[in-house]
């Protein structure tokens, strides 16, 4: 086994589809957010120190036997659902059996051909707005590796390192494989239809409640089969005739870790394989890595069809039945279709489609809706979060639901904004305070001493103060020039510390500093 | 069962006489407990420091924990003093095959490759034993990973049956069977996976009983074949078989295989099957199960067993089994099968020996593990795991483990039609007497021929019993009889069993043990001789 880290030849993108048909099968594989390992109680959390979150199961200890999570059963069965798959009324788990340091029992407990749910589909939206159905073969229940670490060597791969470590936390983590059936008639949007169905496979999970999904984190990962056939001339993506054609010999790109390096991959794959049939050489059937990086792949290990995984039905386990009153009752949970929701949404927020991706990108639809829920325009609860928000948890390097704010929060904020308590610039502070669990909005307000000041004594002091120490600048108000009268409100902002409402600090300004031939009356008055 | 006195010897003594002894304060269980000890240390013989048997001697015991023996006995003392109310058997003494995870004590399963392991936790089983208050002993010696019928392939040299030293005691468990017959405890633990617990009872005159399948949790039993496995208990009498039985059972929620729901009382059908009557009570005899391949003493006893079971009532028939023919072909498909899939996990990554294979100097992985298995497993194991991923490769699963388990579905309807012609099935649970150490040792395939009655239980999930029904003619060693019944219903064993076996002691003037030979004098002519 050679691992070549040269780069291949490359044919352009419009020439690669031009000639060649591409077609896509993708293999997702999602961490579900079960409170507990899929045949242990072990705690599910990451970022723990190595190896603090297992027990003999998990570790695969001689004697040691796997007990189903029974959640981790009812969100394969969402999952599938959501999917529109049909629900095995009997299924087993199987043993796939090889060796690796990170699988405990050197056997991983899945599920071979007796699937949880299978034959599906999920309609994709694709950016100009059209809709891709991508159909799902199955959606199957297994277990999470340990993860190894390769330490020494130039790759951080295993060949050539001094040494690896492996952690087992994240062995027997529940995770689902959703499988699809080969994409065909994608063309050459194949690599923007493999990056949207990851997408809206994402938002789905999300919806469902089912699963974390951060790809950084690996709780959502993908691997891209590609493979190229002649396209037959005249013929349309998708067509009876072009469908007709065998499909050629696949590479399974792994180690894609974000919704862009989907995309990018796929489109990297497409004109490697398009340069090597160009010159007449063969695909040759294999795992390859991805590098972000770089915006190449590798080659991995060799992956014939002789690999023998040995599958047996797990002994271990009990057949699974779900009762089909259960399904249904799951059924009756599933949530709106996200493409559906947003639709809905926009539509109610009167939001241009660009502010409305804005938010699907963020991860901010449910926010917004929480904060217009408790009250807030939805014009105004967008701002907040795909604005000062967003830009807040970009820069700690945080989720944005998991700023420590709640949309309830946000409202009450905005309600001080709206009721004149309180500027934009001082509900920005007051944010701040909240933020930094200074309690409530109004209670911020007040440890603070934000709020916007209305005594209009203070105010026409100030007012007046500025006028007096500007004398300069009140003569050009005075004499016609308005805009100068910007100056003053400056000066009267700082001796409110922000705390007054610029428009009527100027409306105030130009009450005192009205034209000449007016004045008169003012002062004879 | 009041006015029962214990003999002078503790040893002689049943679990029941000991628990009754104990609870109304006529011993202790510290006294109880260093009379065991005293008498494996007199019988059991030498381990060199690889732990390997040194000598010839009884060598039932693989590790004996006599420290923590007698302080689980002094806590069971101490708690009776302070008028605490304990557990039926607590302070009884119990020895644990070493096939179960036993917290701090090692665990080898009579493989080197886990030389060395202590489990951090407990089997079910053991964890029952404990809260039962009974004392551990120690850990006896067993097949490697339970694959054999002779002991002989342990790692630590085999263990030697009481009747003759120079006999096998039958396998996996020959060494909670042996450590039975030889008086070291009065109760011990097996598991049963083809016959692992009936045929040593077979062979040195000891009961043994494989409950059905579910009812006792194999969470900690080092798997070998997990569809097949079943831990059961181990006695000199039925009483004291059901006794442990009803320690060892019930539903564990750390195994998804335990059973549910109700389970029958197997103490009181002992005791009800001691009165002698088994009015109204259908004896099946499964004609597959007898004839060609049965020593003619086997078969002589088997008779004899039922006329007994005539004249207390029963009603015997004759049913018929047909595919108990091909249940031993079906069992050495689906039990390698399974079993090259369990032990998959013993790789030197992270418990038990690790091997540097010679020559290299950086191994892979794969070299290291290649090289602990080659150096950690036994022959008969590494037969049985080139078997099991041969029947599992692509290509051949249908034709090797599809065949063999709807061949298990036939055996279950055979089953299930013959117990609609009678309560219990009975057959010799061997087809031979102990037979010579060494004998079987080059013809795997003879050796598995021990078990060809004992593994259709196993492939039906039905329980079965051994118990003695006498002693051969031709060579004066046990012969056991094996009783059978539906799947949940237990009972039925310990209502026979304890039947016949009141019928035959009465008839015998005692245990078929009291005849066993006087091993001191067996130990003494070894020392002297020291011919083997």
């Amino acid at each position: 086994m050679t691992v070549t880290d040269t780069t291949e030849a490359v044919l352009a993108y419009d020439d690669v589809v031009a000639a060649y048909d591409p077609v896509l099968g993708l293999e997702v594989h999602v961490e579900l957010n079960t409170a507990t390992k899929m045949f242990c109680g072990c705690p599910t959390g990451f970022g723990a120190e190595p190896n603090t979150q297992v027990c003999p199961v998990c570790l695969g200890l001689p004697g040691a036997l796997p007990v189903l999570n029974a959640r981790g059963l009812e969100s394969a069965i969402r999952i599938g659902l959501a999917l529109n798959c049909e629900i095995a009324s009997w299924c087993r788990f199987a043993r796939k059996n090889y060796f690796y340091p990170d699988m405990p029992k050197n056997f991983q407990t899945s599920q071979y051909d007796e699937p949880i749910a299978f034959n599906g589909f999920l309609d994709v939206e694709l950016d100009d707005g059209s809709t891709f159905r991508v159909e799902i073969e199955r959606a199957h229940m297994e277990e999470d590796t340990g993860k190894s670490t390769h330490v020494g060597g130039a790759t951080g791969r295993i060949h050539g390192a001094d040494y690896s470590l492996v952690d087992y936390n994240r062995a027997g983590i529940p995770l689902i494989e959703i499988v699809t059936k080969p994409v065909e008639g994608a063309g050459e949007r194949a690599p923007e239809i493999a990056r949207a169905y990851v997408a809206a496979l994402r938002d789905l999970l999300r919806a469902l409640g089912v699963s974390d999904v951060r790809m950084e984190q690996g709780s959502l990962r993908c691997d891209a089969n590609l493979s190229l056939r002649a396209k037959v001339p005249g013929a349309a993506p998708g067509s009876a005739e072009q469908r007709a054609v065998p499909l050629g010999t696949r590479s399974e790109t792994k180690n894609v870790n974000s919704l862009r390096s989907v995309e990018r991959a796929v489109r990297y794959e497409m004109t490697r394989h398009a340069a090597r049939l160009a010159a007449g050489l063969k695909i040759v059937q294999e795992t390859r890595h991805w590098h972000e990086d770089t915006g190449i792949t590798t080659s991995g290990r060799e992956k014939s069809d002789a690999e023998d995984y040995r599958y047996f039905p797990e002994p271990d386990l009990v057949p699974m039945s779900p009762d089909p009153a259960w399904v249904d009752e799951l059924r009756g949970t599933l949530p709106e279709p996200p493409p559906q929701r947003r639709r809905r949404l926009q539509a109610e927020w009167g939001f241009a489609d660009l502010e409305m991706r804005d938010l699907v990108n963020a991860g901010a639809v449910e926010l917004v809706e929480a904060t217009v829920a408790a009250g807030a325009a939805p014009a105004a609860a967008r701002k907040w979060w795909s604005g000062e928000l967003a830009r807040r948890a970009n820069a700690d390097g945080v989720e944005l639901a998991a700023m420590p704010v709640t949309p309830a929060q946000i409202a009450a904020l905005q309600g001080l904004v709206d009721a004149g308590t309180l500027t934009d610039s001082l509900a920005r502070q007051v944010l701040e305070g909240v933020l930094a669990g200074e309690g409530e909005p109004a209670e911020v307000v007040e440890s603070r001493g934000l709020q916007v000041v209305s005594d209009d004594g203070a105010l026409g002091a100030a007012v007046d103060r500025a006028i007096a120490e500007n004398p300069d600048v009140a003569d050009k108000v005075r004499s016609g020039k308005v805009a100068a009268v910007g100056a003053l409100v400056g000066a009267v902002m700082k001796q409110m510390r922000g705390q007054a409402d610029a428009a009527k600090v100027k409306a105030l300004l130009t009450e005192r500093l009205a034209p000449a031939d007016s004045t008169t009356d003012v002062s004879t008055s | 069962m009041t006015g029962t006195t214990l003999p002078a010897d503790l040893t002689r003594a049943t679990a029941a006489g000991l628990a009754q002894a104990l609870a109304a304060g006529d011993v202790s269980a510290v006294e109880v407990a260093q009379a065991h000890l005293d008498r494996i240390a007199a019988v059991d013989g030498t381990r060199d420091a690889d732990g390997v048997a040194t000598g010839r001697a009884v060598h039932a015991f693989l590790h004996v924990c006599a420290e923590s023996a007698l302080a689980d006995a002094k806590a069971v003392d101490d708690a009776r003093a302070a008028g605490q109310t304990l557990p039926a058997l607590a302070g009884v003494p119990i020895a644990v095959k070493d096939v179960m995870a036993t917290r701090g004590l090692p665990t080898t399963c009579g493989s080197r490759i886990l030389q060395g392991w202590v489990p951090p936790y407990d089997a079910t089983v053991v964890a029952n034993i404990r809260a039962a208050r009974m004392v551990v002993l120690g850990k006896t010696n067993m097949d490697e990973f339970a694959m054999g019928s002779s002991t002989e392939h342990s790692a630590y040299g085999p263990t030697r049956n009481p009747w003759d030293l120079d006999r096998i005691p039958g396998g996996s468990g020959g060494g909670s069977a042996a450590s039975l017959a030889a008086f070291e405890t009065p109760l011990a633990t097996g598991t049963d996976t083809g016959g692992s617990i009936r045929q040593p009872a077979s062979v040195t005159g000891t009961v043994g009983v494989k409950p059905t399948y579910g009812a006792v949790s194999r969470y900690g039993l080092v798997a070998l074949a997990s569809s097949l496995d079943q831990a059961g208990p181990c006695a000199r009498t039925v009483l004291d078989t059901a006794l442990l039985h009803q320690v060892m059972a019930g539903h564990d929620p750390m195994d998804s295989t335990s059973l549910t729901g109700e389970y029958p009382d197997v103490v009181a059908a002992a005791r009800a099957g001691a009165t002698g009557s088994l009015d109204g009570v259908t004896v099946g005899v499964v004609r597959e199960l007898s004839g060609d391949g049965y020593q003619a003493g086997v078969l002589r006893r088997f008779e004899e067993s039922l006329a007994v079971l005539t004249e207390a009532g029963a009603k015997v028939v004759e049913v018929s089994c047909p595919s108990f023919t091909v249940a031993l072909a079906a069992y050495y498909l689906i039990l390698p099968s399974e079993a090259s899939s369990n032990l998959a996990k013993f790789d030197a990554m992270r418990y038990g020996l690790r091997v540097e294979p010679g020559g290299v100097a950086v191994p892979t992985a794969e070299q290291v593990m290649g090289a602990t298995r080659a150096a950690g497993f036994g022959d008969e194991v590494k037969r049985r795991i080139i078997l099991g991923t041969y029947a599992l490769s692509s290509g051949y699963y249908d034709a090797y483990y599809g065949s063999a388990q709807k061949v298990r579905t036939l055996i279950q309807r055979d089953f299930a039609a013959a117990f609609g012609q009678a309560d219990v099935l009975v057959s010799p649970t061997s087809p031979t007497t102990a037979f010579p150490l060494g004998d079987k040792l080059e013809n795997p395939l003879a050796m598995y021929l021990q078990d060809v009655a004992t593994i259709p239980a196993n492939l039906a999930g039905v329980p079965g019993m051994s118990l003695p029904s006498g002693l051969a003619d031709e060579d004066g060693l046990p012969v056991g009889l094996q009783i059978l019944a539906p799947a949940g219903a237990d009972d039925r064993l310990y209502r026979v069993g304890g039947a016949l076996e009141a019928i035959l002691t009465a008839r015998w003037g005692g245990s078929v043990l009291d005849r066993v030979p006087d091993l001191s004098a067996a130990l003494a002519t070894a020392a002297n001789g020291a011919t083997r």
